[in-house]
Protein backbone atom coordinates (compact mmCIF):
# COMPACT_ATOMS: atom_id res chain seq x y z
CA UNK A 1 0.00 0.00 0.00
CA UNK A 2 1.13 3.47 -0.82
CA UNK A 3 3.20 5.16 1.94
CA UNK A 4 0.20 8.46 1.79
CA UNK A 5 -2.50 5.61 2.41
CA UNK A 6 -0.57 4.13 5.69
CA UNK A 7 -0.57 7.82 6.85
CA UNK A 8 -3.46 8.32 6.64
CA UNK A 9 -4.66 4.93 8.30
CA UNK A 10 -2.34 5.74 11.02
CA UNK A 11 -4.18 9.94 11.92
CA UNK A 12 -7.73 8.10 11.69
CA UNK A 13 -9.12 6.69 14.92
CA UNK A 14 -10.60 3.17 15.18
CA UNK A 15 -14.50 2.77 14.64
CA UNK A 16 -15.10 5.99 13.29
CA UNK A 17 -17.34 6.88 10.53
CA UNK A 18 -15.36 7.63 7.46
CA UNK A 19 -15.93 9.01 4.00
CA UNK A 20 -13.82 8.82 1.79
CA UNK A 21 -13.89 11.48 -1.76
CA UNK A 22 -12.55 10.56 -4.77
CA UNK A 23 -12.00 7.25 -3.12
CA UNK A 24 -10.32 5.45 -6.23
CA UNK A 25 -10.38 1.81 -6.40
CA UNK A 26 -11.35 1.59 -2.74
CA UNK A 27 -7.60 0.67 -1.51
CA UNK A 28 -7.62 3.12 1.40
CA UNK A 29 -11.04 2.31 2.53
CA UNK A 30 -10.47 -1.91 2.55
CA UNK A 31 -7.62 -0.83 4.98
CA UNK A 32 -9.73 1.24 7.13
CA UNK A 33 -12.09 -1.27 7.31
CA UNK A 34 -9.64 -4.28 8.44
CA UNK A 35 -7.00 -1.83 10.39
CA UNK A 36 -9.31 0.13 12.09
CA UNK A 37 -13.09 -1.12 12.19
CA UNK A 38 -14.05 2.07 10.38
CA UNK A 39 -17.55 2.42 9.01
CA UNK A 40 -16.31 3.86 5.62
CA UNK A 41 -18.04 5.36 2.91
CA UNK A 42 -16.96 6.82 -0.59
CA UNK A 43 -17.65 9.00 -3.48
CA UNK A 44 -16.46 8.52 -6.48
CA UNK A 45 -16.21 9.86 -9.82
CA UNK A 46 -15.46 6.56 -12.25
CA UNK A 47 -17.82 4.26 -13.05
CA UNK A 48 -14.87 1.34 -13.32
CA UNK A 49 -13.65 2.35 -9.92
CA UNK A 50 -16.90 2.46 -8.56
CA UNK A 51 -17.42 -1.18 -9.76
CA UNK A 52 -14.17 -2.40 -8.65
CA UNK A 53 -15.12 -0.70 -4.88
CA UNK A 54 -18.48 -2.71 -5.30
CA UNK A 55 -16.90 -5.91 -6.14
CA UNK A 56 -14.73 -5.41 -2.74
CA UNK A 57 -17.86 -4.66 -0.88
CA UNK A 58 -17.45 -1.49 -0.11
CA UNK A 59 -20.23 1.20 -0.07
CA UNK A 60 -19.74 3.70 -2.75
CA UNK A 61 -21.59 6.34 -4.60
CA UNK A 62 -21.06 7.31 -8.11
CA UNK A 63 -20.69 10.93 -8.21
CA UNK A 64 -18.57 14.22 -7.67
CA UNK A 65 -17.55 15.92 -4.72
CA UNK A 66 -18.21 19.42 -5.98
CA UNK A 67 -22.17 18.29 -6.84
CA UNK A 68 -22.29 15.54 -4.05
CA UNK A 69 -21.24 16.39 -0.85
CA UNK A 70 -24.43 18.66 -0.22
CA UNK A 71 -26.52 15.49 0.23
CA UNK A 72 -24.95 14.84 3.77
CA UNK A 73 -25.79 16.08 7.02
CA UNK A 74 -23.53 18.28 8.95
CA UNK A 75 -21.36 16.10 11.02
CA UNK A 76 -22.16 13.20 9.65
CA UNK A 77 -18.78 11.62 9.29
CA UNK A 78 -16.23 12.05 11.54
CA UNK A 79 -13.30 12.01 9.10
CA UNK A 80 -14.05 13.22 5.56
CA UNK A 81 -10.65 12.33 3.11
CA UNK A 82 -9.68 14.33 0.61
CA UNK A 83 -6.55 12.40 -1.07
CA UNK A 84 -4.72 15.05 -3.93
CA UNK A 85 -7.24 16.18 -5.88
CA UNK A 86 -7.87 19.82 -3.73
CA UNK A 87 -6.22 21.11 -6.90
CA UNK A 88 -8.39 19.99 -9.42
CA UNK A 89 -11.29 21.61 -8.18
CA UNK A 90 -12.66 24.77 -9.80
CA UNK A 91 -13.02 25.89 -5.95
CA UNK A 92 -11.21 24.59 -3.26
CA UNK A 93 -12.79 26.94 -0.77
CA UNK A 94 -16.03 25.83 -0.97
CA UNK A 95 -14.77 22.12 -1.40
CA UNK A 96 -12.40 23.09 2.14
CA UNK A 97 -15.63 24.23 3.70
CA UNK A 98 -18.24 21.14 2.59
CA UNK A 99 -15.64 18.90 3.69
CA UNK A 100 -15.59 20.63 6.95
CA UNK A 101 -19.37 20.43 7.37
CA UNK A 102 -19.64 17.31 6.39
CA UNK A 103 -16.94 15.66 8.40
CA UNK A 104 -16.17 16.81 12.19
CA UNK A 105 -12.39 16.84 10.69
CA UNK A 106 -10.96 16.46 7.45
CA UNK A 107 -7.65 14.92 6.21
CA UNK A 108 -6.11 16.78 2.79
CA UNK A 109 -3.48 15.51 0.96
CA UNK A 110 -1.24 18.18 -1.46
CA UNK A 111 1.42 17.37 -4.06
CA UNK A 112 3.49 19.97 -3.48
CA UNK A 113 4.10 22.39 -6.36
CA UNK A 114 7.05 24.09 -4.10
CA UNK A 115 9.28 20.79 -4.55
CA UNK A 116 12.45 21.67 -5.55
CA UNK A 117 12.07 19.57 -8.80
CA UNK A 118 9.34 21.37 -9.71
CA UNK A 119 11.26 25.23 -8.94
CA UNK A 120 14.25 23.68 -11.09
CA UNK A 121 11.87 22.40 -14.00
CA UNK A 122 10.84 26.14 -14.32
CA UNK A 123 13.83 27.71 -13.72
CA UNK A 124 15.82 25.89 -15.98
CA UNK A 125 13.67 24.65 -18.82
CA UNK A 126 11.29 28.09 -18.63
CA UNK A 127 8.26 25.53 -18.88
CA UNK A 128 5.21 23.91 -16.73
CA UNK A 129 6.84 21.73 -14.17
CA UNK A 130 6.10 17.76 -15.64
CA UNK A 131 7.06 15.37 -12.44
CA UNK A 132 5.72 11.61 -11.58
CA UNK A 133 3.08 12.87 -9.24
CA UNK A 134 2.16 15.56 -12.18
CA UNK A 135 2.18 14.15 -15.29
CA UNK A 136 -0.21 16.09 -17.33
CA UNK A 137 0.86 18.48 -19.92
CA UNK A 138 -0.69 22.38 -19.09
CA UNK A 139 -3.24 22.09 -21.65
CA UNK A 140 -4.82 18.75 -20.32
CA UNK A 141 -4.08 19.04 -16.71
CA UNK A 142 -6.84 18.24 -13.86
CA UNK A 143 -4.92 20.27 -11.93
CA UNK A 144 -5.91 23.64 -12.10
CA UNK A 145 -5.30 24.74 -8.58
CA UNK A 146 -2.00 23.95 -7.84
CA UNK A 147 -0.38 24.97 -4.47
CA UNK A 148 2.58 24.42 -2.15
CA UNK A 149 2.66 23.23 1.52
CA UNK A 150 3.55 27.05 2.47
CA UNK A 151 0.36 28.11 -0.11
CA UNK A 152 -1.88 25.69 2.18
CA UNK A 153 -0.79 26.62 5.64
CA UNK A 154 -1.56 30.28 4.47
CA UNK A 155 -4.89 29.26 3.28
CA UNK A 156 -5.71 27.87 6.29
CA UNK A 157 -5.43 31.47 8.07
CA UNK A 158 -7.43 33.04 5.14
CA UNK A 159 -10.41 31.05 4.71
CA UNK A 160 -10.11 29.96 8.54
CA UNK A 161 -9.23 26.46 9.51
CA UNK A 162 -7.23 24.72 12.04
CA UNK A 163 -4.55 22.38 11.07
CA UNK A 164 -4.58 20.18 13.61
CA UNK A 165 -1.43 17.95 11.92
CA UNK A 166 0.90 18.29 9.34
CA UNK A 167 2.93 16.18 7.86
CA UNK A 168 5.57 16.11 5.00
CA UNK A 169 6.45 12.88 2.57
CA UNK A 170 9.82 12.83 1.18
CA UNK A 171 11.17 9.83 -0.17
CA UNK A 172 9.04 7.37 2.30
CA UNK A 173 9.93 8.89 5.09
CA UNK A 174 7.46 10.57 7.47
CA UNK A 175 8.43 13.89 9.05
CA UNK A 176 6.16 16.30 11.20
CA UNK A 177 6.00 19.82 9.50
CA UNK A 178 6.32 22.86 12.03
CA UNK A 179 6.71 26.90 11.51
CA UNK A 180 10.48 26.28 12.02
CA UNK A 181 11.27 23.96 8.84
CA UNK A 182 8.23 25.12 7.19
CA UNK A 183 10.97 26.81 4.77
CA UNK A 184 12.37 23.08 4.46
CA UNK A 185 9.62 20.79 3.83
CA UNK A 186 7.66 22.40 1.22
CA UNK A 187 11.36 22.62 -0.45
CA UNK A 188 11.88 19.07 0.13
CA UNK A 189 8.21 17.26 0.44
CA UNK A 190 6.70 15.64 -2.03
CA UNK A 191 3.15 15.75 -0.91
CA UNK A 192 1.88 17.06 2.26
CA UNK A 193 -0.68 15.52 4.89
CA UNK A 194 -2.87 17.43 6.99
CA UNK A 195 -5.49 16.84 9.33
CA UNK A 196 -7.63 19.79 9.58
CA UNK A 197 -11.02 20.89 11.64
CA UNK A 198 -13.26 24.08 11.38
CA UNK B 1 -56.31 -15.98 -21.56
CA UNK B 2 -56.14 -19.49 -19.64
CA UNK B 3 -54.61 -19.93 -16.29
CA UNK B 4 -52.39 -23.07 -16.59
CA UNK B 5 -52.51 -25.68 -13.63
CA UNK B 6 -48.80 -25.34 -13.48
CA UNK B 7 -49.21 -21.64 -11.89
CA UNK B 8 -48.26 -22.65 -7.50
CA UNK B 9 -50.84 -20.00 -5.68
CA UNK B 10 -51.37 -19.24 -1.83
CA UNK B 11 -54.48 -18.47 -0.92
CA UNK B 12 -54.22 -15.60 1.60
CA UNK B 13 -57.03 -16.03 4.09
CA UNK B 14 -55.50 -12.72 6.13
CA UNK B 15 -57.46 -9.81 5.46
CA UNK B 16 -55.87 -7.33 3.19
CA UNK B 17 -57.43 -3.73 3.65
CA UNK B 18 -56.68 -1.99 -0.12
CA UNK B 19 -55.68 1.56 -0.26
CA UNK B 20 -58.59 2.42 -1.94
CA UNK B 21 -60.37 1.33 1.13
CA UNK B 22 -61.65 -1.80 0.32
CA UNK B 23 -60.50 -5.45 2.47
CA UNK B 24 -60.15 -8.39 0.40
CA UNK B 25 -59.55 -11.50 2.23
CA UNK B 26 -58.87 -15.45 0.67
CA UNK B 27 -57.39 -13.95 -2.70
CA UNK B 28 -55.21 -15.49 -4.33
CA UNK B 29 -51.22 -15.17 -4.77
CA UNK B 30 -49.72 -17.01 -7.17
CA UNK B 31 -45.87 -17.36 -7.06
CA UNK B 32 -42.90 -19.31 -7.92
CA UNK B 33 -39.44 -20.02 -6.74
CA UNK B 34 -36.50 -20.84 -8.11
CA UNK B 35 -32.98 -22.67 -6.01
CA UNK B 36 -33.78 -24.22 -2.57
CA UNK B 37 -34.12 -22.04 0.86
CA UNK B 38 -31.33 -23.05 3.41
CA UNK B 39 -31.34 -24.68 6.99
CA UNK B 40 -30.97 -21.03 8.42
CA UNK B 41 -33.72 -19.89 6.00
CA UNK B 42 -31.41 -16.77 5.66
CA UNK B 43 -30.67 -16.95 1.61
CA UNK B 44 -34.12 -16.01 0.24
CA UNK B 45 -34.59 -13.24 -2.25
CA UNK B 46 -38.15 -11.70 -3.08
CA UNK B 47 -37.92 -10.55 -6.67
CA UNK B 48 -40.71 -8.25 -7.64
CA UNK B 49 -41.51 -8.49 -11.25
CA UNK B 50 -42.32 -5.09 -13.18
CA UNK B 51 -45.59 -3.79 -15.11
CA UNK B 52 -45.99 -6.79 -17.78
CA UNK B 53 -43.46 -9.05 -15.62
CA UNK B 54 -44.74 -12.01 -13.99
CA UNK B 55 -43.54 -14.41 -11.04
CA UNK B 56 -41.34 -16.99 -13.83
CA UNK B 57 -38.66 -14.73 -13.65
CA UNK B 58 -36.01 -17.11 -15.51
CA UNK B 59 -36.11 -20.67 -17.79
CA UNK B 60 -39.08 -21.29 -20.02
CA UNK B 61 -42.37 -19.74 -18.45
CA UNK B 62 -44.60 -22.53 -18.79
CA UNK B 63 -48.16 -20.63 -19.84
CA UNK B 64 -45.65 -18.32 -22.65
CA UNK B 65 -43.26 -21.07 -23.62
CA UNK B 66 -40.65 -18.11 -24.01
CA UNK B 67 -38.03 -17.11 -21.76
CA UNK B 68 -38.78 -15.93 -18.23
CA UNK B 69 -38.70 -11.98 -17.85
CA UNK B 70 -35.29 -11.96 -16.25
CA UNK B 71 -33.11 -14.83 -17.27
CA UNK B 72 -30.48 -13.20 -18.02
CA UNK B 73 -29.69 -12.48 -14.64
CA UNK B 74 -31.42 -15.04 -12.49
CA UNK B 75 -30.16 -18.58 -12.79
CA UNK B 76 -27.81 -21.05 -11.54
CA UNK B 77 -24.29 -18.92 -11.57
CA UNK B 78 -25.64 -15.46 -13.09
CA UNK B 79 -26.01 -12.46 -11.30
CA UNK B 80 -28.62 -13.83 -9.00
CA UNK B 81 -26.96 -17.12 -8.71
CA UNK B 82 -30.15 -19.71 -7.75
CA UNK B 83 -27.11 -22.47 -6.54
CA UNK B 84 -26.66 -20.27 -3.92
CA UNK B 85 -30.01 -18.03 -3.10
CA UNK B 86 -33.88 -19.25 -3.18
CA UNK B 87 -35.46 -16.78 -5.70
CA UNK B 88 -39.45 -16.39 -4.83
CA UNK B 89 -41.70 -13.77 -7.18
CA UNK B 90 -45.16 -13.39 -6.79
CA UNK B 91 -47.27 -12.20 -9.62
CA UNK B 92 -48.56 -8.78 -8.25
CA UNK B 93 -52.94 -8.22 -7.12
CA UNK B 94 -54.40 -6.88 -10.30
CA UNK B 95 -52.16 -9.12 -12.43
CA UNK B 96 -53.09 -11.74 -14.61
CA UNK B 97 -50.66 -14.76 -14.10
CA UNK B 98 -52.80 -15.97 -11.19
CA UNK B 99 -52.89 -13.63 -8.59
CA UNK B 100 -55.93 -11.68 -7.69
CA UNK B 101 -57.29 -9.43 -10.71
CA UNK B 102 -59.80 -7.85 -12.87
CA UNK B 103 -60.22 -11.18 -14.65
CA UNK B 104 -61.18 -13.12 -11.42
CA UNK B 105 -64.71 -13.84 -10.59
CA UNK B 106 -66.17 -11.60 -7.85
CA UNK B 107 -67.69 -14.12 -5.51
CA UNK B 108 -70.59 -12.02 -4.81
CA UNK B 109 -72.15 -11.70 -8.21
CA UNK B 110 -70.55 -14.53 -9.49
CA UNK B 111 -69.63 -11.92 -12.63
CA UNK B 112 -66.02 -11.53 -14.01
CA UNK B 113 -64.98 -8.28 -12.13
CA UNK B 114 -63.50 -6.13 -15.30
CA UNK B 115 -63.35 -3.14 -13.85
CA UNK B 116 -65.57 -3.01 -11.10
CA UNK B 117 -62.30 -4.64 -9.14
CA UNK B 118 -61.00 -2.34 -6.70
CA UNK B 119 -58.03 0.12 -7.46
CA UNK B 120 -54.52 -1.47 -6.21
CA UNK B 121 -51.37 0.45 -5.13
CA UNK B 122 -47.89 -0.63 -5.08
CA UNK B 123 -48.19 -0.92 -1.16
CA UNK B 124 -51.48 -3.10 -1.62
CA UNK B 125 -49.22 -5.58 -3.83
CA UNK B 126 -46.57 -5.68 -0.85
CA UNK B 127 -48.92 -6.11 1.66
CA UNK B 128 -50.28 -9.17 -0.39
CA UNK B 129 -46.38 -10.51 -1.22
CA UNK B 130 -45.20 -10.27 2.40
CA UNK B 131 -47.39 -12.96 3.04
CA UNK B 132 -45.17 -15.41 1.45
CA UNK B 133 -42.53 -14.64 4.09
CA UNK B 134 -44.98 -16.72 6.63
CA UNK B 135 -45.65 -19.04 3.77
CA UNK B 136 -41.96 -20.06 3.98
CA UNK B 137 -41.61 -19.12 7.70
CA UNK B 138 -38.15 -16.45 6.33
CA UNK B 139 -37.78 -13.97 9.23
CA UNK B 140 -35.48 -12.03 7.20
CA UNK B 141 -34.80 -12.42 3.47
CA UNK B 142 -31.85 -12.03 2.10
CA UNK B 143 -32.47 -9.01 -0.09
CA UNK B 144 -35.13 -7.68 -2.14
CA UNK B 145 -35.10 -6.86 -5.58
CA UNK B 146 -36.31 -5.14 -8.71
CA UNK B 147 -36.29 -3.15 -11.60
CA UNK B 148 -38.50 -0.27 -12.82
CA UNK B 149 -42.31 -0.60 -10.95
CA UNK B 150 -40.52 -3.49 -9.52
CA UNK B 151 -38.16 -1.12 -7.71
CA UNK B 152 -40.96 0.76 -6.50
CA UNK B 153 -42.42 -2.56 -4.84
CA UNK B 154 -38.77 -2.84 -3.36
CA UNK B 155 -38.97 0.75 -1.88
CA UNK B 156 -42.12 0.45 -0.40
CA UNK B 157 -41.87 -3.51 0.60
CA UNK B 158 -38.50 -1.51 3.04
CA UNK B 159 -40.31 1.29 4.26
CA UNK B 160 -43.29 -1.48 5.50
CA UNK B 161 -41.22 -3.88 6.64
CA UNK B 162 -37.69 -1.85 7.83
CA UNK B 163 -36.48 -5.23 9.46
CA UNK B 164 -37.48 -7.75 6.83
CA UNK B 165 -34.66 -7.47 4.42
CA UNK B 166 -30.84 -7.25 4.63
CA UNK B 167 -30.19 -5.90 1.27
CA UNK B 168 -32.21 -3.50 -0.83
CA UNK B 169 -31.67 -3.22 -4.39
CA UNK B 170 -33.90 -1.20 -6.22
CA UNK B 171 -33.13 -0.39 -10.20
CA UNK B 172 -33.93 2.15 -12.80
CA UNK B 173 -36.51 3.25 -10.58
CA UNK B 174 -38.17 6.32 -8.82
CA UNK B 175 -40.01 7.37 -5.74
CA UNK B 176 -42.69 8.54 -7.53
CA UNK B 177 -44.24 8.87 -10.56
CA UNK B 178 -43.50 12.05 -13.29
CA UNK B 179 -45.84 14.33 -14.99
CA UNK B 180 -44.02 12.58 -18.15
CA UNK B 181 -44.61 8.98 -17.01
CA UNK B 182 -48.30 9.53 -15.97
CA UNK B 183 -48.50 11.08 -19.19
CA UNK B 184 -47.42 8.03 -21.21
CA UNK B 185 -49.46 5.58 -18.87
CA UNK B 186 -52.58 7.64 -19.83
CA UNK B 187 -51.71 6.90 -23.56
CA UNK B 188 -52.03 3.35 -22.99
CA UNK B 189 -54.87 2.88 -21.25
CA UNK B 190 -56.64 5.41 -23.37
CA UNK B 191 -55.46 3.40 -26.53
CA UNK B 192 -57.64 0.46 -24.38
CA UNK B 193 -60.32 1.85 -23.38
CA UNK B 194 -60.94 3.64 -26.82
CA UNK B 195 -61.02 0.24 -28.37
CA UNK B 196 -64.72 -1.16 -28.72
CA UNK B 197 -64.33 -4.49 -27.74
CA UNK B 198 -63.09 -2.91 -24.29
CA UNK B 199 -67.03 -2.89 -23.70
CA UNK B 200 -66.39 -0.81 -20.57
CA UNK B 201 -64.37 -3.34 -19.13
CA UNK B 202 -66.17 -5.94 -20.03
CA UNK B 203 -65.43 -7.90 -22.74
CA UNK B 204 -63.81 -11.08 -21.24
CA UNK B 205 -68.20 -11.69 -20.07
CA UNK B 206 -68.96 -10.84 -24.30
CA UNK B 207 -66.11 -12.91 -25.79
CA UNK B 208 -64.42 -9.87 -27.41
CA UNK B 209 -60.69 -8.82 -26.89
CA UNK B 210 -59.59 -5.69 -27.15
CA UNK B 211 -56.10 -6.61 -28.92
CA UNK B 212 -56.02 -3.61 -31.09
CA UNK B 213 -56.15 -1.16 -28.15
CA UNK B 214 -54.12 -2.94 -25.74
CA UNK B 215 -51.72 -3.16 -28.85
CA UNK B 216 -51.25 0.17 -29.29
CA UNK B 217 -50.52 0.89 -25.53
CA UNK B 218 -48.12 -2.28 -25.90
CA UNK B 219 -46.37 0.26 -28.49
CA UNK B 220 -46.26 3.27 -27.52
CA UNK B 221 -45.31 2.11 -23.97
CA UNK B 222 -42.19 -0.23 -25.80
CA UNK B 223 -40.51 3.10 -27.27
CA UNK B 224 -40.44 4.50 -24.09
CA UNK B 225 -38.40 1.75 -22.97
CA UNK B 226 -35.31 1.81 -25.34
CA UNK B 227 -33.53 4.92 -26.26
CA UNK B 228 -32.97 7.19 -29.53
CA UNK B 229 -29.37 5.93 -29.89
CA UNK B 230 -30.56 2.35 -29.18
CA UNK B 231 -33.25 2.49 -31.73
CA UNK B 232 -31.50 4.22 -34.37
CA UNK B 233 -28.79 1.97 -34.60
CA UNK B 234 -30.69 -1.38 -34.60
CA UNK B 235 -33.40 0.33 -36.91
CA UNK B 236 -32.47 3.49 -38.24
CA UNK B 237 -34.62 4.12 -41.43
CA UNK B 238 -34.33 0.45 -42.79
CA UNK B 239 -37.38 -0.88 -45.10
CA UNK B 240 -38.90 -3.78 -43.84
CA UNK B 241 -38.54 -6.57 -46.50
CA UNK B 242 -38.44 -3.85 -49.36
CA UNK B 243 -36.44 -2.28 -51.55
CA UNK B 244 -38.40 0.78 -51.86
CA UNK B 245 -41.59 2.66 -50.40
CA UNK B 246 -44.75 1.63 -51.24
CA UNK B 247 -46.50 4.91 -50.64
CA UNK B 248 -48.99 3.64 -48.73
CA UNK B 249 -49.78 2.87 -44.71
CA UNK B 250 -48.01 -0.61 -44.36
CA UNK B 251 -44.98 -1.04 -41.88
CA UNK B 252 -42.54 -0.02 -44.31
CA UNK B 253 -39.83 0.57 -41.80
CA UNK B 254 -38.37 -1.72 -39.88
CA UNK B 255 -38.77 -0.20 -36.82
CA UNK B 256 -43.05 0.08 -37.27
CA UNK B 257 -42.98 -3.80 -38.26
CA UNK B 258 -41.22 -4.32 -35.00
CA UNK B 259 -43.60 -2.92 -32.93
CA UNK B 260 -46.02 -4.01 -34.31
CA UNK B 261 -44.92 -7.43 -33.84
CA UNK B 262 -44.23 -6.41 -30.13
CA UNK B 263 -48.09 -5.30 -30.04
CA UNK B 264 -48.94 -8.62 -31.22
CA UNK B 265 -47.13 -10.69 -29.23
CA UNK B 266 -48.11 -8.55 -26.03
CA UNK B 267 -52.03 -9.38 -26.86
CA UNK B 268 -51.81 -13.19 -26.43
CA UNK B 269 -50.06 -12.81 -22.62
CA UNK B 270 -51.56 -9.82 -21.22
CA UNK B 271 -55.03 -8.50 -19.69
CA UNK B 272 -56.22 -5.39 -20.76
CA UNK B 273 -57.81 -4.16 -17.67
CA UNK B 274 -54.89 -5.60 -16.05
CA UNK B 275 -52.77 -3.15 -17.72
CA UNK B 276 -55.47 -0.46 -16.66
CA UNK B 277 -55.07 -1.38 -13.18
CA UNK B 278 -51.42 -2.22 -12.79
CA UNK B 279 -50.87 1.35 -14.71
CA UNK B 280 -52.74 3.05 -12.44
CA UNK B 281 -50.80 1.84 -9.13
CA UNK B 282 -47.75 2.90 -10.68
CA UNK B 283 -49.10 6.23 -11.30
CA UNK B 284 -50.26 6.73 -7.77
CA UNK B 285 -46.93 5.71 -6.43
CA UNK B 286 -45.72 8.53 -4.20
CA UNK B 287 -43.62 7.14 -1.43
CA UNK B 288 -42.46 11.36 -1.19
CA UNK B 289 -46.12 11.91 -0.56
CA UNK B 290 -46.45 8.58 1.62
CA UNK B 291 -43.92 10.39 4.16
CA UNK B 292 -44.96 13.87 3.83
CA UNK B 293 -42.88 15.19 1.61
CA UNK B 294 -39.64 13.43 3.35
CA UNK B 295 -38.23 10.43 1.59
CA UNK B 296 -35.62 9.83 4.39
CA UNK B 297 -38.50 9.22 6.27
CA UNK B 298 -39.20 6.06 4.47
CA UNK B 299 -36.04 4.48 5.19
CA UNK B 300 -35.32 5.61 9.07
CA UNK B 301 -36.19 2.62 10.55
CA UNK B 302 -34.02 0.24 8.09
CA UNK B 303 -30.87 -0.64 8.67
CA UNK B 304 -30.76 -2.18 5.52
CA UNK B 305 -28.13 -1.98 3.22
CA UNK B 306 -29.14 -0.45 0.02
CA UNK B 307 -27.35 -0.66 -3.75
CA UNK B 308 -29.29 1.34 -6.12
CA UNK B 309 -28.25 0.99 -10.00
CA UNK B 310 -29.77 3.29 -12.98
CA UNK B 311 -28.61 3.00 -16.60
CA UNK B 312 -27.41 6.37 -18.75
CA UNK B 313 -30.19 5.50 -21.25
CA UNK B 314 -33.40 5.33 -19.28
CA UNK B 315 -35.05 8.42 -19.99
CA UNK B 316 -38.03 6.84 -18.85
CA UNK B 317 -36.67 6.69 -15.17
CA UNK B 318 -33.62 8.98 -15.31
CA UNK B 319 -30.45 9.38 -13.51
CA UNK B 320 -31.31 11.79 -11.38
CA UNK B 321 -34.94 10.10 -9.70
CA UNK B 322 -33.00 7.05 -9.08
CA UNK B 323 -30.55 10.03 -7.34
CA UNK B 324 -32.52 11.52 -5.39
CA UNK B 325 -33.16 8.20 -3.50
CA UNK B 326 -29.46 8.01 -2.74
CA UNK B 327 -29.67 11.81 -1.86
CA UNK B 328 -32.39 10.93 0.67
CA UNK B 329 -30.66 7.51 2.14
CA UNK B 330 -27.58 9.84 2.69
CA UNK B 331 -29.52 12.42 4.75
CA UNK B 332 -30.08 9.71 7.34
CA UNK B 333 -27.16 8.10 7.33
CA UNK B 334 -27.99 4.46 5.75
CA UNK B 335 -25.35 2.40 3.85
CA UNK B 336 -26.30 3.30 0.68
CA UNK B 337 -23.48 2.21 -2.42
CA UNK B 338 -25.27 3.49 -6.12
CA UNK B 339 -23.88 3.42 -9.96
CA UNK B 340 -25.03 4.18 -13.06
CA UNK B 341 -24.36 1.82 -15.96
CA UNK B 342 -23.25 2.86 -19.49
CA UNK B 343 -25.77 1.46 -21.64
CA UNK B 344 -27.31 2.69 -25.06
CA UNK B 345 -30.67 0.35 -24.28
CA UNK B 346 -32.63 2.55 -22.54
CA UNK B 347 -34.92 1.52 -19.88
CA UNK B 348 -35.09 -2.19 -20.50
CA UNK B 349 -31.36 -1.77 -19.71
CA UNK B 350 -31.65 -4.04 -16.66
CA UNK B 351 -33.82 -7.18 -18.39
CA UNK B 352 -31.22 -7.14 -21.44
CA UNK B 353 -27.54 -8.60 -21.52
CA UNK B 354 -25.49 -5.60 -19.75
CA UNK B 355 -22.77 -6.81 -18.71
CA UNK B 356 -21.46 -4.33 -16.28
CA UNK B 357 -24.89 -4.24 -14.84
CA UNK B 358 -25.05 -8.10 -14.31
CA UNK B 359 -21.41 -8.02 -12.78
CA UNK B 360 -22.17 -5.31 -10.59
CA UNK B 361 -25.33 -6.42 -9.30
CA UNK B 362 -24.14 -9.66 -8.83
CA UNK B 363 -21.00 -8.46 -7.31
CA UNK B 364 -22.86 -6.67 -4.75
CA UNK B 365 -25.40 -9.76 -3.80
CA UNK B 366 -22.61 -12.20 -3.63
CA UNK B 367 -19.98 -9.97 -1.41
CA UNK B 368 -22.71 -8.41 0.99
CA UNK B 369 -24.12 -12.40 1.21
CA UNK B 370 -20.67 -13.53 2.41
CA UNK B 371 -20.09 -11.25 5.10
CA UNK B 372 -23.67 -11.12 6.14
Amino acid sequence: MKTEYKIIVDLIEEKTRVLDVGCDDGTLMESLKKDKNVDARGIEISKDKVQICVSKGLTVIEGNAELDLKQFPNDSFDYVVLGQTLQAFVNPEIVIKELLRVGKKAIITIPNFGHWKVRLNLLIKGTMPITESLPNDWYNTPNIHMCTIKDFVKFSKIINFKIFKSLALTNKNISKITNSNLFYKNLFAELGIFLIEK
Amino acid sequence: MNIKENIKTLVIKKPLKLDCGKTINNFPLAYETYGSLNKNKDNAILVFHALTGDQFVTGINPVTKKDGWWSYAVGPNKSIDTNKYFVICANVIGGCMGSFGPSHKNPDTNKIYGTDFPVITINDMVNAQVNLLDHFEIKKLFSVVGGSMGGMQVLQFISNYPDKANTVVPIACTSNHSAQNIAFNELGRQAIASDHNWSDGKYLSNNTLPDKGLSVARMAAHITYLSKKGLQEKFGRKLQERDALKFGFDADFQIESYLRYQGSVFVDRFDANSYLYITRAMDYFDLVKQFDGNLSNAFKKTKAKFFIISFTSDWLYPTQENKDIVIALNAIGADVGFVEIKSDKGHDSFLLDVPDFLKTLKNFLDKSYSER
